[in-house]
C-alpha cells in the first residue's frame, strides 16, 4: 500500500479501517541466502538496500525483541556529516545524501529535517580544530560555515553570551545536518525490506552460529535452527555476545549513554548546537520537547541506565550554555547500549570466519549513519567486497595500527571516544 | 552508585574515574607479539554480568579493583591494585 | 463550587490571583485548580492535537490537562501543572495551547478532520513536494506542537542542589509511610519521609476515615509532629521522589518555595538522597474507564473530587453523577451528599446490588455518551434497567486504582499483573534494598496500610542491624475489601479517550494493532499514548487492556509498561543548579593573575586556567603589535612569562628513575643531579601523551614537568603505573603545580636580568644548557632551571606560588629597565614555532613519535608504556602525515591553523600552528604532510576554504630560526 496525503484523505473517510501492516508476521523459513542478526537501523537497512540494490530477498533479519526496540528507539535523533578524518568524512557523506533521498526512496515520512548543526567552540585552539573539520568537509563535497561569535548570536541568540564560563568564540555550521524521527526510520526500513519479500522475523533470539569447517552453516534460534549462506551481525551493545557464539572476540566495550526530553515546548530552538567544553548536544524535535544529551556515564554497562552524576552534568551543561531552558522539564530520561570501539569508528567487515560478516562499534554515533551502514554493509555481504565509502572499517586495523580513525584523539581506551 | 575506596571507604560514583577492565593489570611483557598487544589493548569479553573494572578514586589518586556487575551496576567488592593480577 | 470543609484551606486569608487575565479569588492553601474549581471555571486547557475542551480530571501531580504557565520573564515556568500549584498573592496564570482564547481556540478546527489526524498520520503524508517538507509542512507542525512555550529570558540560577543520607528513605506519608517511619525512627534509625503533598497525610487527607478513634487527618497530624520533633527523622513535604538510581541513590525534587512569590528562598532543591534502605508508600493512583466523550471538562476522577472536597473544600459541580467499577462509587456520594452536593447518580457497572443512598443507583451500567462541549451538561447511560438520560454538570469515573509502582521500574524491572486487584504491583526486589508497602504494593484497606508500614520498615531494620523497639502500635482502621470488576472500555459508538492530553483514542490503539503495530512499544510510539506529561500515569492500563483485546491476548501477555525516572518532570535549572556563569567549572588563577590584569592584559582560557595573551602598552593599535614587541623583547633583550600552569609533579625515592624510564619513552634513570633532560610520553597505544622535562634535583629526587593541558591526565597515568606495574618500587610523587610559582625568562640578556634577582651571583658556566639548581631570590629559597621554549638564551625560576606574584613584579621591571618587558601566550607561540618547538596543537591525540621525527627517543634498552604498540607497522609507515614546518612564500600571504595543505593528489595534509614571525619577517606554521621530512623544498598551496584563504606555501624543517641552537645553548 503506497502512503500519500490523498491517501490519508481517503483512508480518513473509510474511518481509517482500510489501513494495512506496515510489516508481516511470517514464520521464519529453515533457510536463507543471508540472515542478518538484529532487526534496528542498522540491519533494517542492510535488509532493504540487499533488495532494492541488489535484487537480494530470500532474507530473514531476525530480532530478539521488537523491530527497531535498541538504539534507534532511543537516541537523539542527529543526522549529519561532519567527520574529520578520511575514511569516516566519504562515509558519512554518502550516508547524509541517502537520507536526503529517503522519504522518496521508502515512502514513508522519516521526517528529516536539514536544520542545520552548530558545534560552538570556546578557545583558539578549538577554533583551529574547527576550522580544519570544516576544511574537511568542505573538501569532501559537504557544506560548512564557520561563525564568528556575531555569527553565532544570529542563530542562537539566547545563548549565554555574556557570563559564560567558557565563552563562545564562535561555531562551525553545517546547514545539511538536522534531526529525522527515529521510530520513523526503522519502521521505513521495515516496510521497505518486508514489501520487497524480506522476512521480518520478531522475538527471535539468536542463541547459537552454526560453523562447520571454518564456514558459516547457520543459526540456532529461540524459534528453531535456520541455516544461512551467509551470516551478518549487526547487534550494536550486544555485538561481544553474538560474537562469542562464533568463538570471536571483539574490540568492543559496551557502554551506556543516556539521554533527555523535555515536555513539549512551542518552537525555541531551530538548529542542533553542541557545546565544545563538555559533550553536550541539544535539539528540538517536531512535537516539541528538547532532546538532549551528553557523555557516556563511563563505565561498562548493559543495563540501558545511568547515574545521576552525568545526568546532572548534561543539566550544568545546558544551564550554562542557554540558561533559557532553565524553566523546561525534563520528562523523560533513557539509556541505550553503545558498542564502544577503541578508536570510536565502527567496523564493517568480514570476520575470520567464512560467511560471517561484522557490523558494529558504532559508539554513540550510529543514527545517523543507519542509511550510509546498510548500504555497505548490504554491498558487502551481496559482493563480497567493501562498498569505497566504508572501505576503511577494517576489523584489522587495530591491530596493524593501519588506518586508525579517532576522532577525538584520545587514543586505545574505549570509553574515551 | 557507591564504591568502596579502600583508603577512604564508600564514596558516591562521582568521585571516581573508571578506565577499562581489570585486565589491564595484565601488562604484556617486553617483546610480546602483536597479537598479544592488540588484545591487551583492544580485545575485550565485554561481559553482560560479572566484570572487574578500573577505578581511579579522584581525591586520593588511590586506583581499584571493582568487581561489578554490568547488568545491575552492583558492586560486590572492591580491592585497592597489586601489579600483575586481574 | 465551594462547600463547606477543606482542611488545607485557610478561609480568613483570601488570596486574588489572575487566569488569563481574569482576577480569581481563592484561599491561603488552595491551588490554581481548587481555587479554579471554586470559582466554577471548568475549562482550564486544550488538548494537543485536537484542541479539544480540557478541564480538570486529577488533584494531584499525574494532572494531563490542567497545564498551565505561570510568571513572566526569568520566572515563567510553561507547563505547570494547576493541581500542584499553590496560589499567592499576585500570582498570574495563564493557559496554554490556544489562540486566540482558551474558550475559542482557532486550532479546534483540527478535531473537525480527526479522522484524517489517526495515528501515525504524519508518517504516511508531508513527502510532497518534497521542499515543502521544511518550508510549509515542518514549520507548521512545529508551531502547533508543544504546549507551554519558554520565555526566551535566561532562567535566574536560583535552585539548588543537595546531598542527604539516611538509615531509611520513606517514600510517601500516608498512613503507610508514616507507620513505615514511625517503626524505624523510634528504633533509633536515620529517616529521611518525602512527600508530595504540602503536608503527611497521603490519602488520609482526602477521605472520611478514622485512624483509632480519631480523624484519619488528626491522626496522620499528630503522627506528623511526633515524627518532626525527633532529632534522627527529616520530613521533607512538598518532595517528590523522582528516580531510584543505582546503590540506593534517589533523586528527588522539592518545591522550596513555588509557593510563595519569587524572594530569597531557592524556588525548587534537587536532592541526592543516598538511602541505605527505603520504603515506596507512595500508594496508588486512580484511572478511569474509556467510555464514549470520556474527555469533557467536568468529568474526573472520583479520588480527586473526594480530594478537592476534603482538602479544599470545593466540588466539580452542582449536581454530581458518579460513574465506576468498585465500591468507591458509594463512598463518593455520600462524601458528597454529607458536605451538601447534589447527587445526579450513582452508576455501578457491577451486576447486583450494592449500595445505597438518597440518589438513583444503576447497575450492570456504562455511559455511553455525555453532552456539552465546553463543560459536562447532560449523560446517556446504558444499565440493567433500559437507558437513561440524566442532567448533571460533573461526573465521577472510579476505574480502580494502580499501584504506583514507577520508581520500581526504574532499575530494568517490570512490574507484575495481579489479576486480584487488576493492577501491576512491583516486582519484589526491582530496586534492590527499596520494599514496597501499602497501596503501592497493592494492598488497599487502612488497616493493611498502616500494617504494611510497620511490616516494611521491620524488614528494613532486621537488614539494617536496628532492633525494633518501642514497635507503633496498629490503630484500628477499616479493613474493607477491594471490590472491583475490571472494566476499562465500554463499547458504543463516538470516539473514547485514553491520552487525554496526546489525544489517543481507543480507535486509534486498534488501528496500530491493524498496522501490526502489536508489541506494547510499537503502539505506544505509533500512537504517542503514554508519552503526554504524566508519562501515561492515567492511561497506560486501560491502552494495553484495548491492545491485549485487539491482539486477542490478555494484559499479562500483552507486555508490561515501564516507566523511567523522573517520575515527574523536574526543571533542568533545578537538576543543573548552580551551573550558571562561575558555578559550570572552577578558574584555575596564577599568581601573577591580578599582575596580569593590572597591566591590561587580556586573559585567555587554557583549559580551566586563564592566562595572559599578551601586555598592551599604550600607542598600540592590536594585538599583533604587542605581539611582534614581545616577540623582539625575547630575541633582543630580555623576556618574561609566566609558565606556572605548567604541569609540575615531585618525583622521589631510590628508584624514582627507575620508575621514570617506565614512564619516558627515553632514559631518565642515567642523569646526573644537577641536569635536566627533555622527555617523551607515549601512550600505552603508542601514541604521544605528552612531552616535558625531567629535572635531577638529587639523586633521589625529580621535578617532572607536563603540558599545561595533559598535567592531570599524566598525574593520573604515573598513580596508575606505579600502582598497577611497580608497586614494589621505592617512588612516590606528589603534584606540585599550584606549590611553585614559576617564570620564563629568556633572550640575550636573560642572565643579567637575573644576576639582578638573585640573592647571589652564579657562575653562569656552571650552568650549562639543560641544568637545574637550588637558588635564593629575594630571600626566599626558589630553583632555577636552565631550559628555553623560545629558543634564546633561557631559564625558569621558581619560587613558593605565594611568592610569585612580587617576583613576577620584580622581574618584569627589571626586564623593562634593560629593553625588554613580559611576554604573553601569543608571543611565546611566534617563539616556539620559530624554533619548531610542539604543543597539543601538534601533539593532538592521533601523532606518534615518528610522525614528530622523534622515533629516536624510543629507548631499544629497556621496556616503557607505549613500546609494544609503538612498533605497530601502521604507525611507522612512511606515508603517515609528519610534522612540517611551513614557509608563506609571499611576505604578505597568510598561513592558517586548520587550512589544508594540497598537493597533486589533493589535501595531503593540515597545518596545525601558524604564526607572523617578525623575526622572519613572514608568516611560519607547522603541520602534518604524508611523507612529511621527505619533502622539504616542495611548494603546495595552503587553501582555508572556510575563510577563502589560499597561500603558496614552501615546505621546511620545523624552525627555521637558529636551527643549530647557538643561542639557547651558548
Amino acid at each position: 500500500m503506497r502512503y500519500s496525503g490523498f491517501r490519508v484523505f481517503r483512508e480518513g473517510l473509510r474511518r481509517n479501517s482500510g489501513w494495512q501492516p506496515l510489516w508481516r508476521d511470517p514464520e521464519p523459513k529453515p533457510a536463507y541466502d543471508i540472515v542478518i542478526i538484529g532487526g534496528g537501523g542498522h540491519g533494517l537497512a542492510t535488509a532493504y538496500y540487499l533488495a532494492s540494490e541488489h535484487g537480494l530477498t530470500n532474507i530473514a533479519v531476525l530480532e530478539k525483541g521488537y523491530l527497531g526496540g535498541g538504539n534507534v528507539g532511543r537516541n537523539t535523533t542527529i543526522v549529519r556529516a561532519n567527520y574529520l578524518l578520511p575514511g569516516n568524512s566519504e562515509f558519512y557523506s554518502h550516508s547524509l545524501k541517502l537520507w536526503e533521498g529517503l522519504e522518496g526512496a521508502l515512502n514513508f515520512n522519516v521526517m528529516h529535517s536539514q536544520r542545520g548543526v552548530l558545534n560552538l567552540f570556546h578557545s583558539d585552539g578549538q577554533r583551529d580544530a574547527a576550522v580544519r573539520r570544516g576544511n574537511a568537509m568542505i573538501n569532501q563535497g559537504d557544506d560548512a560555515i564557520l561563525l564568528d561569535r556575531e555569527g553565532v548570536r544570529e542563530k542562537v541568540p539566547f545563548l549565554d553570551f555574556d557570563n559564560h564560563r567558557f565563552p563562545v568564540y564562535g561555531g562551525l555550521f553545517h546547514p545539511r545536518g538536522g534531526t529525522a524521527r527515529h521510530d520513523a526510520v526503522a519502521w521505513g526500513f521495515a516496510r521497505g525490506a518486508d514489501m520487497r519479500g524480506v522476512d521480518l522475523i520478531q522475538n527471535c533470539e539468536v542463541t547459537g552460529i552454526d560453523i562447520e569447517g571454518g564456514l558459516v552453516r547457520g543459526v540456532q534460534t529461540t524459534r528453531g535452527a535456520i541455516r544461512a549462506g551467509k551470516v551478518g551481525i549487526v547487534v550494536a551493545g550486544r555485538s561481544s555476545q553474538v560474537a562469542a557464539m562464533a568463538g570471536l572476540r571483539l574490540p568492543i566495550e559496551s557502554h551506556v549513554l543516556q539521554a533527555f526530553v523535555t515536555e513539549g515546548l512551542k518552537p525555541c530552538l531551530d538548529h542542533v548546537v553542541t557545546f565544545g567544553m563538555g559533550h553536550f548536544y541539544i535539539s528540538q524535535s517536531d512535537k516539541g520537547g528538547l532532546v538532549f544529551g551528553g557523555d557516556l556515564d563511563f563505565y561498562a554497562s548493559y543495563a540501558a541506565r545511568g547515574n545521576l552524576p552525568m545526568a546532572e552534568h548534561v543539566m550544568e551543561a545546558g544551564m550554562s550554555l542557554m540558561p533559557m531552558i532553565g524553566q523546561a522539564r525534563v520528562l523523560r530520561s533513557w539509556g541505550g547500549i553503545m558498542d564502544m570501539s577503541p578508536d570510536g569508528s565502527p567496523i564493517i567487515d568480514r570476520t575470520p570466519v567464512e560467511g560471517l560478516y561484522l557490523n558494529c562499534g558504532w559508539c554513540y554515533g550510529g543514527f545517523k549513519a543507519v542509511p550510509g551502514s546498510g548500504f555497505a554493509f548490504a554491498h558487502l555481504l551481496a559482493q563480497d567486497r567493501p562498498h569505497e565509502t566504508a572501505a576503511r572499517y577494517r576489523l584489522d586495523r587495530f591491530r596493524t595500527g593501519s588506518g586508525l580513525m579517532d576522532e577525538e584523539g584520545t587514543g586505545s581506551q574505549h570509553n574515551l571516544h | 552508585m557507591r564504591i568502596e575506596c579502600p583508603h577512604c571507604g564508600e564514596r558516591d560514583l562521582r568521585e571516581f574515574t573508571y578506565r577499562g577492565h581489570a585486565l589491564a593489570l595484565s601488562r604484556p611483557s617486553e617483546g610480546a607479539s602483536a597479537e598479544e598487544w592488540d588484545d591487551f589493548l583492544h580485545n575485550r569479553d565485554n561481559p553482560a554480568g560479572a566484570t572487574q573494572d578500573l577505578w581511579r578514586h579522584d581525591p586520593c589518586g588511590a586506583w581499584l579493583v571493582a568487581e561489578r556487575s554490568t547488568t545491575t551496576h552492583q558492586v560486590r567488592a572492591t580491592r585497592a591494585v597489586r601489579g600483575g593480577e586481574a | 463550587m465551594r462547600v463547606r470543609g477543606g482542611h488545607e484551606i485557610d478561609r480568613r486569608t483570601p488570596i486574588r490571583f489572575t487566569f488569563d487575565g481574569r482576577v480569581i479569588e481563592g484561599f491561603q492553601g488552595d491551588t490554581v485548580a481548587s481555587a479554579l474549581m471554586a470559582a466554577g471555571v471548568r475549562l482550564v486547557g486544550r488538548s494537543f492535537k485536537y484542541h479539544r475542551p480540557r478541564g480538570l480530571v486529577t488533584a494531584g501531580s499525574d494532572e494531563p490537562n490542567a497545564l498551565v504557565t505561570t510568571g513572566q520573564g526569568a520566572e515563567q515556568r510553561p507547563n505547570t501543572r494547576a493541581t500542584m500549584q499553590e496560589i499567592w498573592p499576585g500570582l498570574e496564570v495563564q493557559s496554554q495551547n490556544r489562540w486566540p482564547s482558551l474558550s475559542i481556540d482557532a486550532m479546534a478546527v483540527n478535531d473537525l478532520v480527526s479522522p484524517f489526524l489517526g495515528a501515525g498520520f504524519y508518517y504516511k503524508t508531508f513527502m510532497w513536494p518534497r521542499s515543502f517538507w521544511e518550508k510549509v509542512y515542518e514549520p507548521a507542525i512545529r508551531r502547533a506542537a508543544g504546549l507551554g512555550a519558554l520565555s526566551g529570558d535566561s532562567a535566574a540560577d536560583r535552585s539548588e542542589r543537595a546531598f542527604a543520607h539516611c538509615d531509611l528513605l520513606v517514600i510517601g506519608a500516608g498512613p503507610t509511610g508514616l507507620m513505615a517511619a514511625l517503626t524505624a525512627a523510634r528504633a533509633g534509625a536515620d529517616v529521611i519521609l518525602a512527600d508530595e503533598n504540602t503536608r503527611p497525610g497521603g490519602r488520609l487527607l482526602s477521605e472520611r476515615i478514622e485512624v483509632g478513634d480519631e480523624p484519619g487527618a488528626e491522626w496522620a497530624a499528630r503522627a506528623a509532629a511526633e515524627l518532626a520533633a525527633m532529632p534522627n527523622v527529616r520530613i521533607l513535604s512538598r518532595t517528590t521522589v523522582t528516580g531510584a538510581y543505582d546503590g540506593g541513590t534517589f533523586g528527588a525534587l522539592e518545591r522550596v518555595a513555588l509557593h510563595a512569590a519569587p524572594g530569597a528562598a531557592p524556588p525548587e532543591c534537587f536532592w541526592r538522597i543516598a538511602a541505605r534502605r527505603a520504603v515506596l508508600a507512595a500508594g496508588a493512583l486512580e484511572r478511569s474507564i474509556a467510555f464514549p466523550s470520556n474527555d469533557r471538562p467536568g468529568i474526573l476522577m472520583a479520588g480527586a473530587a473526594r480530594s478537592y472536597l476534603h482538602r479544599w473544600g470545593v466540588t466539580p459541580g452542582k449536581r454530581v453523577a458518579i460513574f465506576g467499577n468498585n465500591s468507591d462509587i458509594y463512598r463518593t456520594a455520600k462524601d458528597l451528599s454529607a458536605a451538601g452536593v447534589e447527587i445526579a447518580f450513582v452508576a455501578d457497572t457491577r451486576p447486583g446490588e450494592s449500595g445505597k443512598g438518597d440518589w438513583p443507583v444503576f447497575q450492570d451500567a456504562r455511559v455511553v455518551a455525555t453532552r456539552g462541549r465546553r463543560g459536562l451538561s447532560g449523560i446517556k447511560l446504558d444499565h440493567s434497567g433500559g437507558t437513561a438520560q440524566l442532567r448533571a454538570d460533573a461526573l465521577l469515573v472510579a476505574g480502580g486504582w494502580n499501584p504506583a509502582v514507577h520508581l520500581t521500574c526504574h532499575m530494568n524491572g517490570r512490574p507484575v499483573w495481579d489479576e486480584a486487584i487488576a493492577a501491576f504491583v512491583p516486582a519484589p526486589g526491582a530496586v534492590p534494598g527499596l520494599i514496597a508497602a501499602g497501596a503501592a504494593a497493592g494492598r488497599f484497606s487502612t488497616a493493611a496500610c498502616l500494617a504494611d508500614g510497620v511490616r516494611a520498615a521491620g524488614e528494613a531494620l532486621e537488614e539494617l542491624g536496628y532492633s525494633l523497639r518501642g514497635r507503633p502500635d496498629l490503630p484500628e482502621a477499616e479493613d474493607a475489601p477491594y471490590d472491583i470488576t475490571p472494566l476499562w472500555t465500554v463499547k458504543a459508538p463516538g470516539r473514547a479517550w485514553l491520552d487525554l492530553q496526546n489525544d489517543v483514542t481507543t480507535k486509534d490503539v486498534r488501528q496500530a494493532a491493524q498496522e501490526n503495530m502489536t508489541s506494547v512499544e510499537h503502539m505506544k510510539r505509533y500512537t504517542t499514548q503514554g508519552m503526554a506529561t504524566d508519562q501515561g500515569k492515567g492511561s497506560n492500563v486501560q491502552a494495553l487492556a484495548v491492545l491485549a483485546d485487539a491482539t486477542g491476548r490478555g494484559i499479562a501477555a500483552t507486555g508490561t509498561t515501564t516507566f523511567r525516572p523522573p517520575y515527574v518532570p523536574v526543571p533542568i535549572g533545578a537538576m543543573g543548579a548552580g551551573a550558571r556563569g562561575e558555578g559550570f567549572a572552577p578558574r584555575r588563577l596564577s599568581p601573577t593573575h591580578a599582575a596580569c590584569v593590572a597591566r591590561g592584559a587580556p586573559m585567555i582560557e587554557a583549559g580551566l586556567w586563564m592566562r595572559p595573551s599578551y601586555f598592551p602598552r599604550d600607542g598600540e593599535r592590536d594585538w599583533r603589535e604587542s605581539c611582534d614587541r614581545e616577540v623582539g623583547h625575547v630575541r633582543h633583550a630580555a623576556g618574561v612569562a609566566d609558565v606556572s600552569t605548567l604541569g609540575k609533579i615531585d618525583v622521589q625515592g631510590p628508584d624514582a628513575g627507575r620508575f621514570l624510564d617506565f614512564v619516558y619513552a627515553n632514559g631518565m634513570s642515567g642523569l646526573a643531579p644537577g641536569r635536566v633532560r627533555y622527555g617523551l610520553m607515549l601512550r600505552e597505544d603508542g601514541h604521544v601523551m605528552d612531552d616535558g622535562t625531567a629535572a635531577r634535583l638529587g639523586d633521589a629526587h625529580f621535578l617532572v614537568s607536563t603540558t599545561t593541558a595533559a598535567a592531570a591526565q599524566v598525574m593520573a597515568h604515573m598513580e596508575f603505573v606505579q600502582q598497577a606495574y611497580l608497586p614494589d618500587l621505592d617512588v612516590a610523587f606528589s603534584s606540585v603545580t599550584d606549590a611553585w610559582a614559576q617564570f620564563a625568562v629568556a633572550g640575550p640578556r636573560a642572565r643579567d636580568l637575573l644576576d639582578r634577582v638573585l640573592d647571589r651571583p652564579v657562575s653562569w658556566d656552571g650552568w650549562p644548557f639543560m641544568s637545574c639548581g637550588d637558588v635564593s631570590v629575594g630571600g626566599v629559597p626558589g630553583r632555577l632551571f636552565r631550559i628555553s621554549f623560545s629558543g634564546e638564551l633561557g631559564y625558569e625560576i621558581a619560587v613558593p606560588a605565594r611568592y610569585g606574584g612580587a617576583l613576577f613584579e620584580a622581574l618584569v621591571a627589571r626586564a623593562e629597565d634593560m629593553g625588554g618587558g613580559a611576554y604573553g601566550m601569543e608571543a611565546m607561540n611566534v617563539l616556539r614555532l620559530e624554533k619548531g618547538f610542539l604543543t597539543h596543537a601538534e601533539m593532538h591525540g592521533r601523532v606518534t613519535a615518528f610522525d614528530i621525527g622523534l622515533q629516536g627517543m624510543l629507548s631499544a634498552k629497556k621496556d616503557f608504556i607505549g613500546k609494544g604498540a609503538a612498533a605497530r607497522p601502521g604507525l611507522l609507515d612512511a606515508t603517515r602525515e609528519r610534522l612540517v614546518g611551513l614557509r608563506a612564500v609571499e611576505p604578505e600571504d597568510r598561513i592558517v591553523a586548520g587550512a589544508h595543505l594540497f598537493g597533486e593528489t589533493g589535501s595531503e595534509g593540515y597545518v596545525t600552528s601558524a604564526g607572523f614571525s617578525p623575526t622572519l619577517g613572514g608568516f611560519i606554521g607547522l603541520g602534518f604532510l604524508r611523507n612529511g621530512p621527505e619533502r622539504y623544498g616542495e611548494r603546495l598551496i595552503l587553501k582555508d576554504r572556510l575563510r577563502r584563504i589560499e597561500a603558496k606555501v614552501d615546505v621546511v624543517a620545523p624552525g627555521p630560526f637558529d636551527p643549530e641552537g647557538g643561542r639557547m645553548r651558548g
